[in-house]
């Protein structure tokens, strides 16, 4: 009983220890990430789009997969990202990009920051209801400031200095896609080092069992507005990136069917992963960029399909389903 | 401006909304019902609406149903096409969380709305309503739509149904004690799967009904199902948790925030609506009625 006790104490301690050191596999998403950029040279714009998607995924991933905060209106800091650089670079003529994307995130953090300080000491349905609301209020005020946001019609005329002041931007999206590509690993370097750290440990502690978490006198609110912010000022800058790379933003941007698409993205690969956003977004991307075509009504029926069959048999999502692969592969072998 | 003239704006704003307010309680207390009642993030409310729109209006064209037999169709049609999905689908979620519930239901409102489209196509479907309900009514003062006045009456029906319904009848009692206490209510006898098979259908039906009736004001194509939610899930969540009442209130007074704003302030468009119910349920985060 003790020993069994103490061994399993020393898995554990190991577990602990070795679960956050590099796995070999963890190097796939950029080798593929490079090698798309030499296999498909024509698709970079299609390319741009999935890395700002696994971007935006990766954000919510955070706030939904770790810390438990379930929301349905993440597109409210994409949304600020988007605005604010397209602003900047189109009323306001500064144009250069990487300050540009720093100045999205600022203030998609701030919007972050600010409604998650008031909303999240609300939990379950009335919580649900508050971020639909809140992102759906900016929506209105950006319809209502057409004067601003250019309305239905959007910002138009956002130009962009070269990257550097040396790469300028191709017709095809090479420079884009890298620069995606770049700005996507220092976030996603960012993620990795939160999710294991007490900080992230504390967040999955609230996501398993608030009441002991505060039993315990963890700070659970300070956590939780700290984890959206950060989430926030990602969403932000892969809006930003959206706004630059599509030299153009409409309110759509800001809509609920954003909200749900990333949603959609991060269930499908898998929640609490990393990786699952990676997954998530570019399979949804890809197919949604031949289907949707194809046929529309086949499409959105089998996205509701997908959702309604991973509630069901599959929650975590495709990489949790490779994971129980995985497994039972090992426990064959043995 | 004299008082006059803004006593008559006033009350311009408050009977339209109001009837406005009918109308959101109309086609949402049927997610009271679900929602509120067995606690279901139940987002595919708005595709029961749907589809108790499309149910009406092929009834009136395709079989020459008159108006009123139409809805009652598409009450009874589509709150027993709803039991099915309750027993395969939404049962095995009641214990899960609200992410689940809501993804589950999303993904069911997607597949509604595609299915919808490739049988009726996006135009949108017209609805001729009896010619007593097409008119207008003079007051005096001013004139009012009939089918809203109709709205306004149907709704002050519904209401006192559901309240005797749920407060006066023997099920109603048993469907309070089931959702207070599920176990205690199966330990004396009530078969509680049933009743929520039975209660849900109740309120798929109703969502049907008042997607039929809304037909007229706010038009249908199959994403009805999505564009009207936010407004039910205001609707329910402002009102609280299961309360006919709460409901009844909330619908109200959204009803005349949102027709005032806008009246008011064109520009702010369905600003206020939002801004008032974050205000709402900041103050009360179970809503006007509900158990804190």
């Amino acid at each position: 009983m003790a020993r069994s006790e103490r061994a399993s104490g020393a898995a554990a301690a190991e577990f602990l220890l070795k679960r956050h050191t590099l796995r070999p596999a963890e190097a796939l998403p950029w080798l593929i990430g490079i090698g798309a950029y030499f296999a498909f040279p024509d698709y970079m714009a299609l390319g741009t789009q999935i890395l700002i998607g696994v971007m935006f995924a990766l954000s919510l991933d955070l706030v939904l997969g770790y810390a438990g905060i379930v929301t349905l209106g993440h597109a409210a800091f994409f949304g600020t990202g988007a605005y604010a650089a397209a602003l900047l670079a189109a009323r306001l003529g500064w144009s250069e990009p990487l300050s540009g994307l720093a100045f999205a995130g600022v203030c998609a953090a701030l919007a972050g920051f600010v409604s998650g300080w008031v909303l999240l000491r609300y939990r379950g349905l009335t919580l649900l209801m508050l971020t639909l609301a809140t992102a759906i209020m900016l929506y209105e005020l950006g319809n209502a400031r057409a004067d601003i946001t250019g309305g239905y019609d959007g910002v138009t005329g956002i130009t962009i200095k070269p990257l550097f002041g040396r790469f300028d931007y191709d017709l095809y999206g090479h420079t884009y896609y890298l620069y995606a590509l770049a700005v996507l690993f220092v976030l996603f370097v960012v993620a990795r080092r939160i999710v294991y750290s007490p900080f992230g440990q504390a967040l999955v502690g609230i996501r398993e069992n608030l009441r002991r978490m505060e039993a315990i006198g963890s700070p659970v609110h300070r956590r939780l507005v700290a984890i959206y912010t950060i989430a926030a000022a990602m969403a932000g800058v892969a809006g930003g990136l959206y706004a630059q790379s599509n030299a153009f933003v409409t309110l759509s941007a800001l809509g609920f069917e954003r909200s749900a698409s990333v949603l959609v993205m991060l269930i499908l690969g898998g929640t609490g992963r990393l990786y699952g956003a990676f997954l998530g977004a570019a399979i949804y991307m890809l197919l949604e960029d031949s289907l949707a075509k194809l046929s529309p009504e086949f499409w959105e029926f089998g996205v509701g399909l997908v959702l309604v069959l991973t509630v069901l048999f599959a929650r975590g999502g495709l990489l949790g389903l490779l994971e129980r692969a995985a497994r039972r592969a090992r426990g064959l072998w043995r | 401006m004299s008082l006059e003239h803004i006593l008559s704006i006033g009350a311009g704003i408050l009977l339209d909304g109001l009837a406005y307010g009918m109308v959101l309680f109309i086609v949402s207390v049927g997610l009271s019902v679900t929602m509120g009642l067995m606690g279901f993030a139940n987002l595919a409310h708005g595709a029961f609406a749907m589809a108790g729109g499309y149910v009406t209006v092929s009834m009136m064209s395709a079989l020459g149903v008159p108006f009123e037999l139409a809805l009652v169709c598409a009450f009874v049609l589509v709150g027993a096409a709803s039991v099915p999905f309750e027993r395969l689908l939404y049962a095995r979620l009641y214990r899960a969380g609200e992410l689940d519930q809501v993804l589950l239901t999303i993904g069911l409102v997607f597949m509604t709305i595609a299915a919808f489209t490739y049988a009726y196509g996006p135009a949108p479907q017209a609805i001729r309503v009896p010619r007593y309900l097409s008119g207008s009514v003079d007051f005096g003062f001013r004139t009012f739509a009939a089918y809203r006045l109709f709205m306004v009456l149907v709704g002050a029906l519904m209401m006192g149904a559901l309240w005797y319904g749920f407060e006066r009848t023997s099920l109603g009692a048993r469907i309070r004690a089931a959702v207070d206490n599920r176990r205690m209510a199966q330990s004396i006898g009530i078969d509680v799967d049933r009743l929520f098979t039975l209660t849900f259908a109740l309120g798929s039906g109703l969502a049907a009904l008042g997607g039929g009736l809304a037909v007229n004001l706010t038009g249908l194509t199959p994403t009805f199902a999505i564009q009207y939610l936010v407004f039910f899930l205001i609707v329910v969540a402002v009102g609280g948790a299961g309360s006919i009442k709460g409901t009844v209130l909330a619908a109200l007074v959204l009803g005349v925030t949102d027709n005032a704003g806008k009246y008011l302030f064109p520009a702010g468009g369905a600003f206020f609506i939002y801004a008032a119910t974050i205000a709402l349920l900041l103050a009360k985060p179970a809503g006007l009625y509900g158990k804190e």
